[in-house]
């Protein structure tokens, strides 16, 4: 264990290090043992976050459900907030932030979203304690995959794939409903009156739940999960994972006549922390890529330990400089914790920023193309804009354009600009083109800007809502 | 290279063994690896079989749906042709005028005219009106035969083709010259008495007015704007224009200038489509 690397191996020797390393690609199945302890409630308290995910959808806000993201018609409604695509930045950042957030919590603590958080790990430990429950504990488990047919058995699989069936129902419709109002799901569920979208995203995430946690479990951590591989470059020596106190335990050595043989260390080869395993990795071999962090096997080392009489923690939160004895580098000194926060602190900035900044209107200008202007027979010259009016209210509005520029100052704009109906939650565009004498341009280019103000003779005009854009007025100067 | 004993027992080697120690370990991929690999292979075959694939002598197999990808384009062109029948049935019964007051119908116009003016109009009048050299604007307020919607239509229609005379046998070269900077200077409101005096004496008011500002009967250019029919106004462009004339086939020189007719290639409905598109460049009148 204290080499880590040695490049004057033998090749008996090499083959001897292949031949210990046993990786399962599935062949083997995983039967863990359910154990009480610390991290187990633990792990049901950080499970309980998926309990907003079946019953979230339930809450109502006003006329419409609380969280709801509409694809049909492009809104995401989140409580009061409504966000069009127009926003969809805001969405970039919250997904930034949470990237980041699984970095700095790994780089700190490990795989903490792995063993406590993951629907994977928490599908798979729902699925696991319905077959102890129906199928008793491993080793009767083992027997029963063993036996030979018979109505017992039959009854047992059946009654296990059935509550595993339902479970998986329940994520599927569970899901769709974050997409489409949940009381009308449902109804339609029971009226067998589902759309084609959301029967295949049930369809895919029924039998989608029902391998992944029934029969792939570890193996899609292993072979599917990409965060697994990303992982082993976000943990460092200076993290804080469930470790084998190696220098502790070994070496290891069975208990003759119920004490420790002189000379070995604590650990008893018991096996426990691979018997709860829930990917059947052996902790002590040190940090692997199997491991998902969930610290299930210190439950189970420790209860092991206080019946031997012998302190707990020979498999702890460590570091590998802590289990090693070495000085730890301090949190502030870690420059991954300063570039991970300063990003953290940044999208979390964007995002207030945006939703603070969202206005109720929004004016967006095109200039067009082609032709850029054109010389018309009084000699005046005139530009065509495409404008874009979002109305994010949830009432439809009125509003009048209006154009001004600081350097022209007889700017002409006909088209259709008065009481212009601004649909709620759309985008509505007019054609309006702007004029001036040639004379008056003293650029190529000049600034201009366009404003829209709702008509609405019951407001004062601080309470009329309002929006401007920049845009440019082009011609030719002579 | 396989020894009949392995040397090397209970390693779970294939039996490969170079230079006496050296051998392949036998490492299968995941399970889940080799299932998906057979399922893959199967679906292969059950796409065959669903979807159109196989390829016969003259034919392919149909597939058990009987889908095939140009049924799927024109149900999407049917359900297209759905969307747009309302307005289409609108535009049948309308004239041009109405379409335009129509706030609905221009939205449409403006929408969906695009294509049909790119495919038809853009080649010489240029995206969005722009025009091109030699070829007129659409988008600016000067029209030879009239800017407004009737006319417009009339002029998509049965085409146009304006006649000038070449002058270069009638006048002499300095009256040319003479007449050119008087139209130039027109534009920039320069006075030039010789100019107007010529303009009134060869009766170049017959065609382009008294006021020299064109007569939309004939599609005569307006004179005094700083819009130019052919060329960009320069004394040469004018004076070429004034010795060669337009469409005169008596003179080899001639600009040749024809908007042709496409009556016979467009139906009514599109002809007002596109009359409607063309006013609302932001010069119809």
């Amino acid at each position: 264990m204290t080499k880590i690397t040695d490049n004057n191996k033998t090749i008996e020797e090499i083959y001897a290090d292949v031949h210990e390393v046993h990786i399962n690609t599935g062949e083997q199945k995983i039967f863990t043992k359910r154990i009480a302890g610390k991290f187990r409630k633990l792990k049901w308290l950080a499970s309980s976050i998926w309990l907003l995910f079946f019953f979230g959808s339930y809450l109502r806000w006003g006329d419409r459900q609380a969280v709801l993201f509409d694809i049909p018609n492009r809104q995401f409604h989140i409580f009061e907030l409504t966000i069009l695509p127009q926003d969809f930045w805001i969405l970039a950042l919250l997904l930034l932030f949470f990237a980041i957030l699984l970095a700095v919590v790994t780089a700190l603590a490990g795989r903490v979203y792995c063993g406590f958080f993951c629907f994977q790990t928490i599908w798979t430990d729902i699925f696991t304690l319905i077959e102890t429950k129906i199928e008793g504990n491993p080793s009767q488990q083992k027997k029963l995959a063993n036996a030979s047919f018979s109505f017992k058995k039959f009854y047992k699989l059946s009654l296990k794939y059935f509550l595993w069936l339902i479970i998986s129902i329940f994520t599927g419709i569970s899901f769709v409903a974050w997409f489409y109002d949940v009381y009308i799901l449902w109804s339609d569920v029971f009226l067998l009156n589902l759309g084609t979208a959301s029967f295949t995203t049930i369809a895919l995430f029924t039998v989608g739940t029902f391998i992944l946690a029934g029969f792939m479990r570890e193996q899609t951590c292993f072979w599917l999960c990409p965060y697994a591989r990303i992982q082993a470059v976000m943990v460092d020596k200076n993290s804080i994972v469930p470790s084998y106190d190696v220098l502790r335990g070994e070496p290891r050595g069975r208990l003759k006549k119920g004490d420790l043989v002189e000379g070995n260390g604590h650990c008893i080869e018991c096996k426990q922390c691979i018997a709860v395993c829930p990917t059947g990795v052996d902790i002590r071999a040190g940090q692997q890529e199997g491991c998902i962090m969930c610290a299930l096997c210190i439950d189970a080392c420790d209860e092991i330990m206080q019946k031997i009489g012998k302190p707990t923690g020979l498999i702890k939160y460590d570091s590998w400089e802590g289990i090693m004895g070495h000085d730890e580098v301090p949190i502030l000194k870690r420059a991954r914790f300063w570039v991970y926060n300063l990003v953290l602190l940044l999208s979390i900035f964007g995002i207030i920023y945006g939703l603070s900044s969202q206005d109720a209107l929004e004016l967006k200008v095109l200039h067009a193309r082609q032709p850029l202007y054109v010389l018309q027979s009084d000699g005046s010259i005139q530009n065509r804009y495409t404008l874009k009016i979002l109305n994010k209210k949830t009432k439809d509005i009125y509003v009048d354009v209006r154009v001004d520029s600081d350097i022209l100052k007889d700017l002409k704009i006909k088209g259709e600009i008065k009481n212009i109906k601004a649909e709620a939650g759309r985008v509505t565009s007019t054609t309006v083109f702007v004029s001036t004498d040639k004379k008056n341009l003293t650029q190529k280019s000049t600034d201009i800007k366009f404003s829209i103000i709702e008509v609405n003779t019951k407001k004062t005009a601080t309470e009329m809502m309002k929006s401007f854009r920049k845009s440019i007025f082009l011609g030719k100067v002579n | 290279m396989t020894d009949k004993k392995n040397p090397f027992p209970g390693e779970d080697n294939t039996g490969h063994i170079w230079d006496d120690n050296l051998r392949e370990l036998n490492n299968p991929p995941p399970r889940w690896w080799m299932i998906s690999l057979w399922a893959s292979i199967a679906f292969f075959f059950a796409y065959g079989f669903i979807y159109p694939m196989y390829p016969l002598i003259t034919d392919a197999t149909a597939g058990l749906t009987g889908w095939t990808s140009i049924g799927e384009y024109k149900e999407g062109l049917a359900e297209l042709d759905k969307i747009r029948k309302p307005f289409e049935d609108k535009i049948k019964k309308k004239t041009s005028k109405e379409i335009l007051t129509d706030k609905d119908l221009s939205k449409y116009v403006e929408a969906s005219g695009k294509v049909l003016f790119g495919d038809n109009c853009a080649a010489c009048h240029g995206t969005g009106g722009a025009g091109g050299p030699d070829y007129p604007i659409l988008a600016d307020d000067d029209w030879l035969y009239g800017g407004n919607i009737e006319t417009i239509e009339q002029t998509i229609t049965n085409g146009r083709k304006g006649i000038m005379t070449a002058h270069g046998k009638m006048l002499k070269e300095d009256e040319i010259m003479t007449l050119s900077s008087y139209v130039v200077g027109l534009s920039n409101s320069k006075k030039n008495e010789a100019g107007a005096k010529l303009f009134q004496e060869k009766a170049c008011f017959a065609c382009h007015g008294a006021d020299a500002k064109g007569m939309t009967v004939l599609g005569s250019a307006n004179l005094t704007d700083g819009i130019w029919r052919f060329g960009n106004g320069t004394i040469d462009d004018v004076k070429q224009t004034i010795s060669h004339g337009v469409n005169d086939v008596s003179d080899k020189k001639t600009r040749m200038a024809e908007m042709p007719r496409f009556k016979d290639r467009l139906s009514k409905d599109d002809i007002k489509k596109l009359a409607v598109y063309v006013h609302m460049f932001g010069g119809g009148k």
